[in-house]
């Protein structure tokens, strides 16, 4: 917890580009882009998340402790997802010979 | 359910009733809280990524199917329940605004919106899973679905009933929560002073929110072009 508060006009401000963001990608969905939906959706949730982290749960205010618990996190996740998809996505390329 | 008063009765000098006797203020005691919250949200990040990765794996293995069980749900109630839970998130974070300002009455009534938004939430759920439920579109012996995906659909349907349902879980636990806050809100123990279980009950409901950030665009957008 930080003493900082944030103003209210900062809230209302991810609100709107939060909503903003859900329309974008509702409307990306419907348009073919071939492999670039997935990266398109894919990227503005992350967008969205970001922004939900560092406004709405205060993290852009919080200690570096609290920083480094939220960054490990991620990092932890990313490290499941690679290693695993590394191994399923590539099983397809065994050379034989 | 009120932390342990900080000295005995008498001690002698006096302190705030929610101080506990091993922080030096209340500044520092909220810190450790946060601190301690989003340990246990690093938890809950692994717990839906393990989810998350079972859905890519699949997805990567039978992505003909995933398009096909996608075009099954409705993007017009998932739609509406993206902005209703994101708007939930906005009277959460205006909530904290009002606790650490003091204003007790705007968090209450900022509380209760909070609520309601996400029993509306929950409420739109039900209507798709009863859709879901009268189209025959529970894996299982009842399933009915196209030949060419009968057995792999039922992967995505597993997953959607399986991620969706435990993010339904943790909005009921959410609702919890809140009823919680706002009895404690109501009593006057959130203070100026000690706002901080409203500050880590809004990391918890900011949380569940990111989950769906992430839900929506994975099961109900996928292929909708085309």
């Amino acid at each position: 917890m930080s003493e900082h508060i944030v103003p209210t006009r900062v809230y209302y401000t991810i609100f709107a580009i939060l909503m903003l963001c859900t329309g974008i990608t509702v409307g990306v969905a419907f348009i073919d882009l071939g492999p670039l939906n997935t990266i398109a959706a894919l990227g503005i949730a992350v967008f969205k998340a970001v922004l939900v982290v560092l406004f709405f749960m205060h993290v852009k205010y919080s200690t570096r402790l609290t920083w480094a618990v939220v960054v490990g996190s991620v990092f932890w996740l990313g490290i499941m997802l690679a290693l695993t998809m590394g191994d399923y996505l590539t099983r397809g390329w065994r050379t034989y010979g | 359910m009120l932390p342990e008063p900080a000295h005995p009765q008498g001690h002698g000098h006096a302190h705030h009733p929610a101080l506990a006797h091993h922080f030096d203020n209340l500044a520092q005691q909220g810190e450790a809280s946060t601190l301690g919250m989003w340990v246990f949200l690093v938890t809950e990040v692994l717990f839906f990524g393990g989810l998350f990765l079972v859905y890519l794996v699949y997805r990567s293995k039978y992505p003909e199917a995933f398009i096909a069980g996608s075009h099954e749900l409705d993007v017009l109630l998932g739609g509406i329940n993206t902005a209703v839970l994101i708007t939930s998130s906005l009277t959460m974070a205006l909530a904290v605004h009002a606790a650490q300002t003091g204003h007790r009455r705007t968090l209450i009534w900022l509380l209760i919106a909070t609520m309601v938004l996400g029993a509306a939430f929950l409420g739109i759920k039900s209507v798709e899973y009863y859709h879901k439920f009268e189209e025959h579109h529970i894996p299982g012996p009842g399933f009915v679905f196209e030949k060419e995906y009968f057995a792999n659909v039922q992967l995505f349907f597993s997953l959607y009933f399986l991620m969706t349902g435990l993010h339904a879980l943790h909005m009921i636990i959410g609702l919890g929560i809140m009823t919680w806050m706002l009895v404690w809100s109501w009593r006057g123990i959130v203070t100026a002073e000690y706002y901080s279980p409203i500050e880590i009950s809004g990391l918890y409901w900011h949380f569940v929110d990111i989950v769906w950030i992430f839900l929506f665009p994975l099961l109900y957008l996928l292929g909708r072009h085309g």
